[in-house]
């Protein structure tokens, strides 16, 4: 049999899509521009719904994902725009993937090398430090996000630094730092466009790689207006890009400091390297006389040959672009500037020591897992309600509070695209149900789940009780499969038509029509 | 050839003819078929909500139920792949053991058991698209799934390329999940019927008259988001189309 | 961050790793060293010219013509309007002295001129470090980057480049893979986000 699901199906758009003046993105000379991270779809006219926020937060109580995710499929332009975008950055994912013969080597080489890693993350952590120290390099070890922040705050404080630029870390999201940032007098700007913007507007990112990948352009040419006076009629995205460089430039300029994450920490090398497509980690460490990279421990690999391995990956899984445009290497501090790099713990140690939760920490966080999940496309990154949303975030997050992220594991279907797309091979999905069962086990579900759950075990192991429950309507409230359609949360009508009740069930017709079991049963001669 | 027909719990509920299906299509091969009255379900609701404790005695009765067949068939990659996989609340005596890795869900045991090579009785004038229950193809291996770099295969479709006058229509999303997930389409059920309006678009889209799926819960899903949304689909189960249905 | 704490944050963390080391022997896989493939046969050092130059442009990056000898008309016929122009390759005298500047004083420039330390066919990109920048903002902060190249400093792959010994040697080096670009709007593709409007590479052996 041929291909049958093979033809190059990126030139079928869906009818509803196409739309009549084509809006494509184009360079401001007029050519189109589609390489690396570019979208390969055309542009929608401008939109004027409101941008749905993200999920409600109280303190600890579990995260209601379904209902931030419902405003979000509220909001059809944004959930579309979202949903095709991501689905695009799948498909360019998947023609890197299609060129390369050795890519699922590629993934299996770069898992093990990571569990060999996390293995001995000791060693390596050690073999860092001291070759980073002989390169002149201050390290520093955070245990938690709160030591992280006193001690880049202390750093600051002893150079005078009052201004501070940085480029886009996950680490410093999940340590709160711009919120600390904010009462200790210096001033943080993101100088990553989808950063800035999420800065601006006040909002976390929504995506690990693409953080304001849930706002359409007209929210951007809001946010702009308000905090950047740009004019607030024009959205666009030349203009709105253009006004943020002129925005930003002079006070990449006047910047007393500059931070950014890594995606690896080379142990022979003592190398902190950063990944970017806009060259603004490169801004953050070369132009200010005082550089910070923040690190999670997890980010060591142990050799510089390795890089050949992940930064061949990296990429091409986050966004379909061979390599982003700039892979930065910072070893040592430039002359009569200071280079201090912070190794942060922060719940990672404890992880490791998890059987069945250990080998997310493999994790490289290219966002594959969201661009891939059907859950995170049509829900928006927000709506977790987490620092990490999607797939991964499912799994991170119940490790930092697991009561307020009890409910996400479940926002998933299971369906494991996202272990399949994963460059170091997580189990994502597998994780997930592993999760599920922690979190009953701990008491963590919501009762009414819990209660059905309890029932319907209760039903299904009883023939007798389930026969009598599957034949009456009333009593069948309770038990699956009945359960799933005429549940007393009454979900299934929303969006869903109710399937066609048989006459009799399989069970039923069996036995109507194999009286004994001597008969001949190739042909039977009623169905319901 | 004794083998044990397991019909899992919305299929005898909401889709007897399929079950039907399966038992005369079984049947045409010489088998021994039996299907043991005292069955309910692979415990896959408690299991993927995390209950697995509330699934044990469920669990228990399956394998009471399917002890001493050379194989047990179900017409459902969702369940055999609970089967298979996840039917770990109970302890593993032999019996057990011997029965999860006898169960096979009906297309790969057409497939890969009987290596049935013709349908003779099978034609299906239509234009049909073909969905992938997420179990079977990224679970127990029915398909390549899109995202790996490995050389294309997929055992159904492998199945209806025998079925005589049957065009199989490409989806946008081939492998995209259509949101029915088990007790996901009750407690995310906007999530849950945004993606099944979406995979029933595409269907519609991609020109199918029919949507064939190893797995009728995705498709009780699916046709009902059909149905919502006045899209002239229909759903058939691969054992009816291979069973000869007209349609 | 006292040397004299009792236990420091550092033996702390280290501890609750050694506790929670994960079961099973992991050991360091071999990692053989991927062909990188053109036309379905491995590349060969014919071909790393046309497929670096490929590969450039599949990330928003210029070849140059190759038609102009001297590298001064070069500059100025790709950049017209520009005024400043900062040079860190012998082929061409520049306005400033790069070397004498503070990062800062390279914002106004209009064009950079340096030579990449090396190149890599498989994704078209050219590696700059402080010994080719002399400040290693030149690079970022400019507004466009024109990059000599001898085609004898390419290598095949991604992982021929991570055995070159720039990644032991430099303080800092970066791969270039087209300029600074950005789709964080609608995905709508923008170049020149926070660093370089563009990059163009030139073929010119060194000197």
């Amino acid at each position: 049999m041929s291909h049958p699901q093979e033809p190059d199906r990126h030139r079928m758009i869906h009818p509803d899509l196409a739309v009549s003046d084509d809006e494509a993105p184009r360079s401001p000379d007029g050519h189109r521009l589609e390489h690396g991270a570019g979208t390969s779809r055309p542009l929608r006219p401008r939109s004027h719904e409101p941008q749905p926020r993200g999920a409600r937060v109280h303190g600890h109580r579990p995260i209601d994902q379904n209902e931030a995710a419902a405003r979000f499929i509220a909001a059809p332009e944004h959930e579309q725009m979202h949903d095709e975008r991501l689905w695009d950055l799948r498909q360019k994912r998947d023609r890197q993937m299609r060129a390369i013969p050795e890519w699922e080597e590629l993934r299996e080489i770069a898992s093990r090398i990571k569990q060999h890693t996390l293995s001995h993350l000791d060693t390596y952590l050690e073999q860092f430090e001291a070759a980073a120290k002989a390169n002149g390099v201050h390290v520093h070890w955070a245990e938690d996000g709160a030591a992280h922040n006193r001690i880049v705050h202390a750093i600051l404080r002893d150079h005078g630094a009052r201004r501070l630029i940085k480029s886009k870390s996950m680490l410093t999201e999940e340590c709160g730092f711009r919120h600390y940032m904010a009462a200790s007098g210096i001033e943080v700007i993101e100088t990553d466009l989808g950063e800035r913007i999420q800065q601006l507007d006040d909002e976390d990112p929504s995506h690990i790689v693409v953080p304001a990948v849930h706002k359409l352009r007209a929210d951007v040419a809001d946010v702009f207006a308000r905090k950047l006076g740009t004019d607030p009629d024009n959205d666009d995205v030349h203009y709105l890009a253009e006004r943020q460089r002129e925005a930003t430039r002079p006070l990449i300029l006047e910047a007393d400091a500059g931070l950014t994450g890594g995606n690896f920490a080379v142990a022979e090398t003592g190398s902190i390297v950063v990944c970017t497509n806009e060259g603004n980690a490169d801004l953050s460490g070369n132009v200010p006389k005082l550089q910070i990279h923040s690190v999670g421990i997890e980010k060591i690999i142990p050799q510089v040959a390795d890089l050949g391995i992940f930064v061949r990956l990296l990429s091409r899984s986050a966004l379909g672009s061979p390599m982003t445009q700039y892979t930065s290497h910072f070893r040592g501090p430039r002359p009569g500037t200071e280079m201090h790099v912070v190794l942060v713990d922060n719940g990672r140690a404890a992880r490791l020591g998890m059987e069945e939760f250990w080998t997310s920490l493999k994790c490289i966080r290219c966002g594959a897992c969201m661009n891939t999940c059907p859950v995170y496309r049509r829900s928006g990154g927000l709506s977790y309600g987490a620092t990490y949303s999607g797939p991964i975030g499912l799994i991170l997050d119940p490790t930092f509070d697991k009561r307020k992220y009890s409910t996400l594991p479940f926002s998933s279907t299971l369906n494991g695209s996202c272990s399949n797309v994963c460059p170091v091979k997580i189990n994502i999905h597998e994780q997930i149900f592993a999760w599920r069962k922690v979190l009953a086990e701990a008491r963590e579900l919501p009762l009414v789940k819990r209660a059905m759950m309890s029932a319907a075990g209760k039903v299904l192991s009883h023939p007798a009780l389930y026969r009598t429950a599957i034949r009456t309507a009333d009593s069948a409230l309770k038990v699956l499969p009945r359960f799933v359609v005429y549940n007393p949360l009454n979900t299934w009508t929303q969006g869903r038509e109710m399937p066609p009740v048989p006459k009799s069930t399989f069970h039923d017709w069996y036995a109507a029509n194999h009286p004994a079991p001597a008969e001949d049963p190739t042909s039977p001669e009623a169905k319901p | 050839m004794r083998v044990g027909l397991f019909i899992p719990c919305y299929m005898d509920a909401f889709e007897p003819e399929v079950g039907i299906a399966t038992l005369e299509l079984l049947r045409r091969f010489d088998l021994d078929v039996t299907y043991p009255f005292d069955q309910t379900c692979c415990g896959q609701p408690m299991v993927n909500t995390g209950c697995h404790e509330e699934a044990a005695a469920t669990e228990a009765l399956f394998v009471r139920n399917f002890s001493g067949f050379d194989y047990v068939v179900a017409p459902s990659g969702s369940c055999t792949h609970q089967v298979r996989e996840h039917m770990t609340a109970i302890p593993q005596t032999p019996d057990v053991v011997a029965v999860r890795a006898r169960t096979y869900e009906l297309v790969e045991f057409l497939h890969d058991v009987l290596k049935v090579d013709a349908f003779p009785w099978a034609e299906f004038p239509h234009r049909v698209s073909y969905h992938n229950n997420c179990n079977a193809l990224r679970g127990i291996g029915h398909a390549r799934p899109s995202e790996l770099h490995a050389p294309f295969y997929s055992k159904p479709l492998d199945l209806l390329a025998k079925v005589k006058g049957l065009e199989v229509v490409e989806l946008a999303r081939p492998d995209e999940c259509c949101g029915f997930g088990g007790t996901f389409c009750v407690f995310e059920p906007a999530v849950s019927a945004k993606m099944g309006h979406d995979k029933v678009r595409d269907h519609a889209r991609a020109g199918a008259a029919y949507v064939v799926s190893a797995d009728s819960s995705c498709m009780m899903h699916q046709r009902g988001s059909a149905e919502r949304l006045g899209l002239p689909l229909k759903f058939i189960h691969i054992a009816q189309v291979l069973n000869g249905a007209a349609a | 961050m006292s040397a004299d704490d009792v236990v420091s944050p550092r033996d702390t963390i280290l501890a609750r790793i050694r506790a929670n080391r994960p079961a099973g022997e992991h050991p360091r896989p071999d990692v053989p060293r991927f062909p990188v493939l053109h036309a379905g046969r491995p590349l060969e050092p014919d071909d790393y010219v046309g497929v670096f130059e490929t590969n450039l442009k599949a990330m928003g990056g210029k070849p140059a013509p190759e038609d102009a000898d001297d590298l001064a008309a070069l500059v100025r016929r790709l950049f017209p309007k520009a005024g400043v122009v900062a040079s860190r390759v012998p082929e061409l005298a520049g306005d400033i002295d790069v070397a004498a500047c503070r990062p800062q004083d390279l914002a106004g420039v209009d064009v950079a001129v340096v030579r990449a330390a090396f190149a890599i066919a498989e994704t078209g990109s050219i590696l700059l470090s402080e010994a080719e920048l002399g400040v290693n903002a030149l690079a970022y902060l400019a507004q466009h980057l024109l990059v000599l190249l001898d085609p004898a400093d390419i290598v095949a792959s991604t992982q021929d480049a991570y055995h070159r010994p720039e990644f032991k040697e430099r303080r800092y080096a970066a791969f270039h893979t087209g300029p600074s670009a950005t789709a964080d709007i609608e995905g709508v593709l923008i170049h020149g986000a926070q660093g370089v409007r563009s990059l163009t590479v030139a073929m010119r052996p060194r000197a």
